[in-house]
């Protein structure tokens, strides 16, 4: 079993360059990978003696427009050793693309297709790449910070009243109505004089 | 862990109870009573006595002789139809119950006491629904494929027997009748599979006619064995040839009567779509199979079809291989004797033997229907290839060693023929004491190792007491 | 609208494409796959997920940090406890707060107890799907018992709410302890007579023995957890290898599949090694209610509105349906910037296209039940 820091040094020995540093240790540290060179450094971690990463836990994106980037995260755990890292990959949000981990673990086919419906990250290589839980002809990627609602979807509107609201003008009217139908008893006639 | 139940602890009424024993007993004894009156009276001898009787003329000479006949005629088919759709009605009810008790829960309770009226609530229901065609269905198939089915099942009744006189007409091609026509029940499956315009009910269709048709040989050589016993094809003479105690039963005579019974009734559960092999109607895989585009009236017929044919099954069961109705301890010479000259109509104590036999075939019957609903829900149920490898490659082998067999049997030690169970051969009458006897005893470990589970499992605390 | 997944199959004269779903009886849950056959047998099973999306990430991203607590219970409503304590785990990492030992047993206990209730709706609806409609019923009248119990813990029979950020809502109520205990006994017996009723029934055991194999190295390739790679032969529970919570403190078997019908990782692996599991669990239960330490339930000075430093975390626990896992980043405001939330019904989802060539329709049908997927989990 590695830590972290063990993993990141042997990453950064093998591939140098594409290999990031390792992230202030908050929590969960991550090492910032470069998208050119993601799929080799993902079979390497997967087959390596030692390391083996043989399950991809996570693989989602984060969406940060203040610094202008969609994060591509990626958990990797190795069942036999009980070690894991967490890699990110940034990409610019105005074309996110990079290449499909798919070939080195199947799971990440489904993952990657749900990071692309919700974010629009475009994963070359992936064998079936269109959206998975939205419908086929949605516009938009709902996930990103700066997402706006079309109105409506074939016609089906995605607002409507506070059902409270309606309610209390379906009783107003049905007062309205009891009120009309039992007109109110006339007032009584004054038997005394008002007082003064 | 709550005091207040979440369910109302009414009682039934008097009055709903009274009521509910009045139709459940009234209408099935009913029914058998006018049968009992009926069938007899109907037999062409009969009924010339009959004109003789009440017009004084000889019946080939009265004019109106066959417009009697006809309205007899009438009166049976209405009558006999009514009993099918009456019994199919009560026996969904009895289903329920009992898969209720399986399961642990009560089953219907609110539609009159104990919930019997549940299938008459359900046959309103359907009655009063909708009625949806599909619109790319064919649609003269779509409508008729349900009488297919329906005629497939009435039509066996023809020969079935109640009692020792009570039979709409005892066909002396009667068993072979019985197997061609249960075929009409295929040619409505698949119209209605292929007639819905559906894929689903396309798949089921096919899958039912693949399941009947190869179920029907099987059946088919399992069915030669009483025949080859009794020498006949007529329900009532092989009824004849058995006798009332069980040893004198066709299922123990010859051992391989008992294996042939088996057989048979597998395969007459898969030609009913029963579960375990209801991969037809397969609820969890194909919505409901051929079934899924009807609705309404249409849909009520299937299932009428689909809970009659229980009586069938049993009924064909019970004459072939449990000795049908005949009553221990009474011979042909006392239904001889009883009966008198066969034109005049018989005093009351034949009609009371009738009833008699009419209560031991109704029983026996009646064991059988309730194995088969046991069964229905306690086994899941088979893939379509696994029921053809059963089919093909385990009965129909061992459906022709019975055969053989029985063959081998009946020519060596079998019985020399006649009427009754008098003349049964010594190897037959030793066979029918020791296989009834290790089948009391199977009986008795049974029930035995039932009464061990209850024990061991402390469960099944649900009150009934609102049944 | 032309829907795209029909580009991926070839249409010709041979093939009956069908839909099976998104009604249906026997898929759990609204999905729906596309399927083409030739005659009874599978060329290729698409699966179509997304009917039920109900956007819960980007919900929590607006509702706050304990406002997002029973969200989490309806991403998976059948095991909604561990979704409860992954999410609970998560913050109180960002948020660096202690939770009390008696907290912990508790979150254990209510964990087990729905691992159980969940359990007999999978292995109940297995054998539902085979057409033993009896087996099903019975799981039901046991689960009725534990939503009791549960009910008498925090007021809810489906959806609790129950783990909170900082520990658990409520204590246990008097007497509950015993009512457990009573349940677990009869429940112990339970377990032989179902394995009498159905486990050992021929028939069932031919509609699932050597039905879909999972080698070991392809339940890892495609993500699955859970009972589902535990049944493949990979000796992994997050509870004893990564624990968390009083889960050190328990002594319990792992149940691993033993190919005892069949080969390793068919459908019956996957169906028995959640029965085995249930008696696991009931083993857990009592443990914990014997060794359960007094004390507070709930951490000390929890704030209502949260905000954690900026920072990411990532929690795991070993769900009913296997390794659920929370991906939580915050950013200093009391709002989450993002949940993410991984569940095992997800990545079974995967697998099945690469499953069902050669598969028959019944087989499929028993291949998705013994997946134990739910709907929700898998479009959240």
């Amino acid at each position: 079993m590695m830590t972290t820091q063990d993993i990141h040094s042997k990453m950064q020995a093998q591939f140098g360059e594409a290999v990031g540093p390792l992230s202030e240790p908050k929590l969960d540290a991550f090492a910032t990978v470069g998208a050119s060179r993601l799929v080799e450094i993902c079979r390497w971690l997967r087959d390596t003696p030692g390391i083996e990463l043989d399950h991809c836990d996570d693989l989602t994106a984060v969406d940060r427009p203040q610094q202008n980037v969609i994060e591509v995260v990626y958990h990797l755990f190795s069942y036999p050793h009980r070690h894991g890292v967490v890699l990110k990959v940034m990409l610019d949000r105005a074309a996110p693309a990079l290449p499909s981990v798919e070939e080195v673990w199947k799971a990440a086919n489904f993952m990657e297709r749900e990071v692309y419906d919700l974010f629009g990250v475009q994963f070359s290589g992936h064998p079936d790449l269109r959206r998975i839980l939205l419908p086929d002809d949605w516009v938009g990627h709902p996930l990103r910070k700066d997402y706006q609602e079309a109105g409506g979807y074939h016609g089906v509107p995605n607002v409507r009243e506070n059902p409270l609201v309606e309610l209390r003008r379906l009783d107003v009217k049905r007062r309205a109505e009891t009120a009309a139908q039992n007109p109110p008893a006339p007032p009584p006639t004054p038997t005394e004089a008002p007082k003064a | 862990m709550s005091s207040t139940l979440p369910y109302s602890k009414k009682k039934t009424s008097r009055q709903m109870v009274a009521l509910t024993l009045a139709v459940a007993l009234g209408l099935p004894f009913g029914l058998l009573a006018a049968l009992l009156v009926l069938l007899p009276l109907s037999q062409q001898p009969m009924v010339d006595a009959l004109i003789k009787r009440f017009v004084g003329q000889d019946a080939a000479a009265w004019p109106y002789t066959s417009l009697v006949y006809a309205g007899v005629l009438a009166l049976v088919a209405f009558m006999v139809f009514n009993f099918g759709a009456i019994f199919g009605g009560m026996t969904t009810w009895y289903e329920m119950r009992i898969a209720g008790r399986i399961q642990s829960r009560i089953g219907p309770n609110r539609v009159g006491a104990a919930g019997f009226f549940q299938w008459v609530a359900d046959a309103a229901k359907l009655i009063l629904k909708e009625d949806l065609v599909p619109t790319d269905a064919d649609a003269i198939l779509f409508r008729a494929a349900p009488y297919f089915v329906l005629a497939g099942f009435v039509l066996t009744f023809v020969v079935l027997p109640f009692g020792e006189s009570v039979v709409v007409a005892d066909l002396n091609v009667g068993l072979f009748y019985v197997t061609s026509i249960t075929a009409l029940v295929v040619v409505g499956i698949m119209v209605a599979g292929w007639s819905s315009n559906s894929k689903w009910a396309l798949f089921g269709g096919v899958r039912s006619a693949a399941q009947v048709v190869s179920y029907e040989i099987p059946a088919g050589l399992a069915l030669m064995v009483p025949v080859l016993m009794a020498g006949t094809l007529s329900m009532q003479e092989i009824i004849r040839q058995q006798g009332g105690w069980p040893w004198q039963w066709f299922l123990f005579r010859n051992p391989a009567a008992f294996v042939a019974f088996l057989i048979l009734f597998t395969s007459q559960l898969a030609e009913g779509n029963r579960t375990p092999f209801d991969l037809p109607e397969a609820d969890s895989e194909l919505v409901a199979g051929y079934l899924s585009e009807y609705s309404g009236f249409r849909f009520a017929l299937y299932f009428l079809v689909e809970w009659g044919n229980l009586w069938v099954i049993s009924a064909v069961g019970v004459t072939l291989f449990f000795g049908g109705w005949q009553i221990p301890g009474v011979g042909p010479e006392l239904w001889q004797s009883l009966r008198g000259a066969p034109t005049e109509i018989p005093d009351l104590a034949w009609w009371g033997l009738q009833a008699l036999s009419m209560l031991v075939f109704l029983v026996k019957t009646l064991v059988l229907v309730n194995v088969i609903i046991w069964i229905r829900w306690t086994l899941p149920r088979i893939r379509v290839d696994q029921m053809m490898n059963l089919c093909w490659k385990y009965l129909v082998p061992a459906a022709f060693a019975c055969l053989v067999f029985t063959l081998g049997w009946q020519l060596l030690v079998g019985a020399t023929g006649g009427s009754g169970a008098g003349f049964m051969s010594v190897a037959e009458t030793v066979s029918g004491v020791a296989l009834f006897a290790i089948a009391c005893l199977l009986l008795f470990r049974f029930l035995v190792l039932t009464r061990k589970n209850i024990d061991a499992v402390v469960g099944d605390r649900i009150d009934l007491t609102n049944w | 609208m032309e829907k795209l997944i029909l580009r991926r199959v070839d249409h010709n004269d041979e093939e009956v494409l069908l839909n099976f779903g998104p009604q249906h009886p026997s898929t759990h849950g609204v999905l729906n796959f596309l399927v083409q056959t030739n005659g009874e047998v599978l060329t290729r099973a698409i699966p179509d997920v997304g009917y039920l999306h109900r956007a819960i990430e980007k919900i929590g991203e607006k509702v706050g940090y304990p406002g997002f607590m029973p969200y989490t219970d309806r991403v998976d409503y059948v095991a909604a406890m561990f979704a409860n304590e992954g999410y609970a785990i998560a913050v109180e990492k960002l948020m660096k707060l202690q939770v009390p030992p008696r907290a912990q047993y508790l979150r254990a206990i209510s964990c087990e107890l729905n691992r159980i209730a969940s359990h007999l709706i999978a292995v109940g609806s297995t054998a539902m799907d085979l057409g033993a409609f009896t087996p099903f019923i019975h799981g039901i009248r046991e689960r009725e018992t534990i939503n009791d119990l549960i009910e008498a813990l925090c007021g809810a029979r489906l959806t609790y709410n129950y783990h909170r950020i900082g520990g658990v809502a409520y204590d246990m109520p008097s007497g509950w302890r015993d009512k457990v205990l009573a349940f677990l006994d009869h429940f112990d017996t339970l377990l032989v007579e179902w394995d009498r009723l159905i486990t050992y029934n021929e028939i069932f055991i031919k509609r699932l023995a050597n039905v879909a194999v999972i080698p070991a190295a392809m339940a890892k390739s495609y993500g699955l957890v859970g009972p589902n790679l535990r049944a493949s032969g990979v000796d992994w529970d997050l509870r004893r290898d990564l624990p968390y919570g009083a889960y050190p403190d328990f002594q319990f078997k792992v149940p691993v599949g033993k190919a005892w019908y069949g080969t390793l990782g068919d459908c019956f692996d996957r169906y028995y090694v959640r029965v085995l599991e249930m008696a696991e669990s009931s083993k857990i239960v009592r443990q914990a209610l014997e060794k359960i330490p007094d004390g507070e339930f709930m951490a000390p000075k929890v704030p209502r509105k949260m905000k954690p430093e900026a920072a990411e975390t990532f929690s795991r626990v070993e769900s009913a349906r296997g390794e659920m896992a929370y991906y939580v980043v915050s950013d200093g405001t009391e709002n989450p910037y993002r949940v993410r939330i991984r569940t095992g019904s997800f990545t079974a989802m995967g697998i099945i296209e690469a499953l069902s060539p050669g598969l028959m329709l019944a087989d499929l049908v028993a291949l998705i039940s013994s997946f134990d997927v739910v709907a929700p989990e898998i479009d959240r």
